[in-house]
């Protein structure tokens, strides 16, 4: 049995029905990631577990046992808020043994833990501060010391990091990874940032609207997201989307694209049996940003490659590669180049696309074809 | 052209500064002069007063007419000054602000971060107490406290008091807590705190600018309360608001009216203490909401 199960869980709010139906099941020991837009309902489904909210229909499991009516304290959780929620009026050390102190730990035991807590996260000269005292960051850290001192069987995290800056948020996020290294516990993770939920994850949930989009594991998302939705969400730059033609090419299909007032037919190497349904019909395909790039020569020629030339629109060095923007069928495309390749703004090059990876997306249903 | 621009928005808000800070004083004067003549007239004698002109400061400083209004000015018909009347309103006062503080504080935290179905609706009807007029109260007051067994009481007056202020009380508190984020209730649920730990060791101690609100407010209303003083007590529990009245409608012969201010002045003494010592935190706690940080 799973370290957390979640069936069939509904939650309305009077006649609006917030989540429709969530199931997911993970292992002891794996971190995952809810993902999702804003309001997708993330935050509730993770009360909900927490037990601060209650389930319209469903059942949670946690460690085996069903919790629908246990309380927040009788369910062996931990949780980590947005906004900290630090006790003002306590001091760091206050804070975290408060929860041990309610569940009548002695004292020295307290202090123990107190100290361990505060050496594992590195903050043993600041427990006698109080919260209004200390940076985002050091709230951040006091925020988790607490969750750890407590020693449950699930941390809740409700988007930790989205209150820090963007040095720290890459440090912090860094930091609970190695934490999840070195305790070991289950841990459902509410993020919205898609970076995080890569980085982080071993299973990641996409959200939308009240329900689960896909769930499965990173890369699996990455690689085949399971409907436009997802593959628009995750990945930074997003995947590019090009609405085409769909033509007969050879004995296969193809796909008719437009650049610069030039026609090209991009080859489709896999899964054209699929799209020979689609033959006078329009697809969406998508594609990567990092499955574009500058002509390779000794792989130009192999057969899930197609090189084409355009025009680049707009450059955007990032330093470690060029975002070059490029135009098809009227969109705007984005590729990603080694800058020593990477041609100026308004000048025109040849791009190498790589057709292997490419998804396809029906643009009524945006369900995925293949 | 620019330079000289600038120094002419300069000399023009110098100008504006000069204008607002001379009607600020006008204003500040205005305020201050009747409680510059009362203090000047309780330290004049009667042949001063009757002699001199109302704005003059005193020929001579005595602090007669003060101890008179303190110890053996007559009211009604038993001369002991003020002081018996001035303790009275302390004994009720003090209870009746603590106790409509504190459960203000726990109305108003159950209203924002344990809403049961209706909670809005008690709400609401809670505020229509802050609009009922005094006058309205008072019958059926009296028979309640006949039926408490408390009329003509002190702990009549803090009934009566608390009952009266935990409308304006709760609001303050309400409109406080509404600004805390939920998160702080909802971790103390997770550490596995109930209602009332979250309430006294958590929500309570980070409540202080309101609750110095709330006291200020509470404390000015009914130490300045003469209605209710007035109807629902009598003979020497009354109120020291009752007593500086009688005082000053007790006539022998001659008007003291120096005795008359010392008098006055005793009797809101205490409201302007508490203003001086905690105004600061009243206009900070009336705006905590909107500079949470
Ligand atoms: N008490 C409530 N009553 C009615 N609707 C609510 C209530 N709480 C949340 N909702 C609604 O439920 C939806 C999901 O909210 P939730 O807070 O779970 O979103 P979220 O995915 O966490 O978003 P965010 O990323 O902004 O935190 C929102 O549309 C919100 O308006
Ligand atoms: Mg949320």
């Amino acid at each position: 049995m799973g370290a957390l199960s979640i069936r069939e869980v509904r939650k309305s709010y009077g006649t609006t029905e917030i989540l429709k139906g969530i199931n997911i099941e993970i292992e002891e020991g794996e971190f995952l990631i809810l993902v999702g837009p804003s309001g997708c309902g993330k935050s509730t489904l993770l009360s909900m577990i927490a037990g601060l909210d209650s389930i319209t229909s469903g059942e949670v499991h946690i460690g085996g046992r069903k919790v629908n009516d246990l309380s927040p304290k009788d369910r062996d959780i931990a949780m980590v808020f947005q906004s900290y929620a630090l006790y003002p009026n306590m001091t760091v050390r206050q804070n975290i043994s408060f929860g041990l102190e309610i569940r009548k730990v002695p004292k020295p035991e307290r202090e123990k833990i107190v100290a361990q807590v505060a050496q594992i996260l590195q903050m043993e000269q600041l427990l006698d501060r109080k919260p209004s005292q200390l940076s985002g960051g050091q709230r951040q850290r006091v925020a988790m010391g607490r969750a750890i001192a407590r020693d449950p069987t699930l941390f809740l995290f409700d988007e930790p990091l989205s209150n820090l800056d963007a040095k720290l948020r890459v440090e912090m996020r860094t930091e609970i990874k190695l934490l999840h290294k070195r305790v070991g516990k289950t841990i459902v993770y509410v993020t919205h940032d898609q970076v995080e939920a890569m980085t982080l994850g071993d299973k990641i949930a996409v959200m939308k609207a009240g329900e689960v989009m896909q769930f499965g594991t990173p890369q699996q998302i990455y690689d085949n997201p399971a409907n436009l939705f997802v593959a628009s969400f995750m990945g930074s730059p997003s995947m590019n989307f090009i609405l085409c033609q769909v033509v007969t090419l050879n004995n296969g299909v193809g796909l008719q694209m437009e650049t610069g007032g030039q026609t090209h037919v991009f080859p489709v190497n896999r899964a054209s049996a699929a799209l020979s349904a689609y033959v006078g019909k329009q697809v969406i395909v998508g594609i990567r940003p990092e499955k574009i790039t500058h002509k390779v020569d000794f792989l130009a020629g192999a057969p899930s490659f197609y090189v084409a030339e355009a025009q680049i629109e707009i450059s955007e060095p990032t330093g470690a590669d060029t975002l070059l923007m490029i135009k098809i069928n009227d969109k705007n495309i984005v590729c990603r180049v080694h800058p020593e390749y990477a041609k100026l703004q308004g000048e025109r090059m040849a791009f190498m696309f790589d057709m292997s990876k490419t998804v396809y997306f029906d643009p009524a249903t945006e369900a995925r074809i293949v | 052209m620019a330079d000289t621009s600038n120094t002419q928005t300069q000399g023009a808000s110098r100008f504006g500064r000069y204008v607002i800070y001379t009607l600020l004083g006008l204003v500040c004067l205005y305020y201050l002069l009747p409680l510059f003549i009362m203090v000047s007239t309780s330290l004049k004698t009667l042949d001063d007063i009757r002699s001199g002109n109302l704005i003059a400061l005193p020929n001579e400083v005595t602090f007669e007419p003060w101890k008179e209004a303190w110890g053996s000015a007559c009211i009604g018909v038993r001369c002991e000054g003020m002081s018996v009347y001035f303790w009275n309103s302390f004994r009720f006062v003090v209870p009746a602000v603590l106790i409509s503080t504190l459960v203000g504080a726990f109305n108003g935290y159950v209203l924002t971060m344990w809403r049961f179905k209706g909670s809005d609706i008690f709400f609401s009807a809670l505020m229509i107490g802050c609009f009922i007029p005094f006058q309205v109260v008072l019958l059926p007051m009296a028979r309640t406290l006949g039926e408490l067994g408390i009329s003509n009481s002190i702990a009549g007056l803090i009934f009566v008091h608390v009952v009266y202020g935990v409308a304006f009380t709760t609001l303050f508190f309400r409109n406080y807590y509404v600004t805390i984020p939920d998160e702080l209730v909802k971790a103390a649920k997770i550490d596995g705190a109930g209602f009332l730990r979250i309430f006294w060791r958590i929500i309570l101690p980070i409540s202080t600018p309101i609750i110095v609100v709330s006291i200020i407010w509470q404390f000015t209303q009914i130490w300045n309360d003469f209605l209710f003083g007035v109807v629902f007590s009598s003979g020497d529990r009354q109120p020291v608001t009752v007593a500086l009245n009688n005082l000053v409608n007790t006539s022998t012969g001659v008007i003291g009216y120096n005795v008359d201010m010392a008098a006055a002045i005793i009797a809101a003494l205490p409201t302007l203490f508490v203003y001086i010592v905690a105004g600061k935190y009243f206009v900070r706690g009336l705006t905590a909401g909107s500079v949470k940080g």
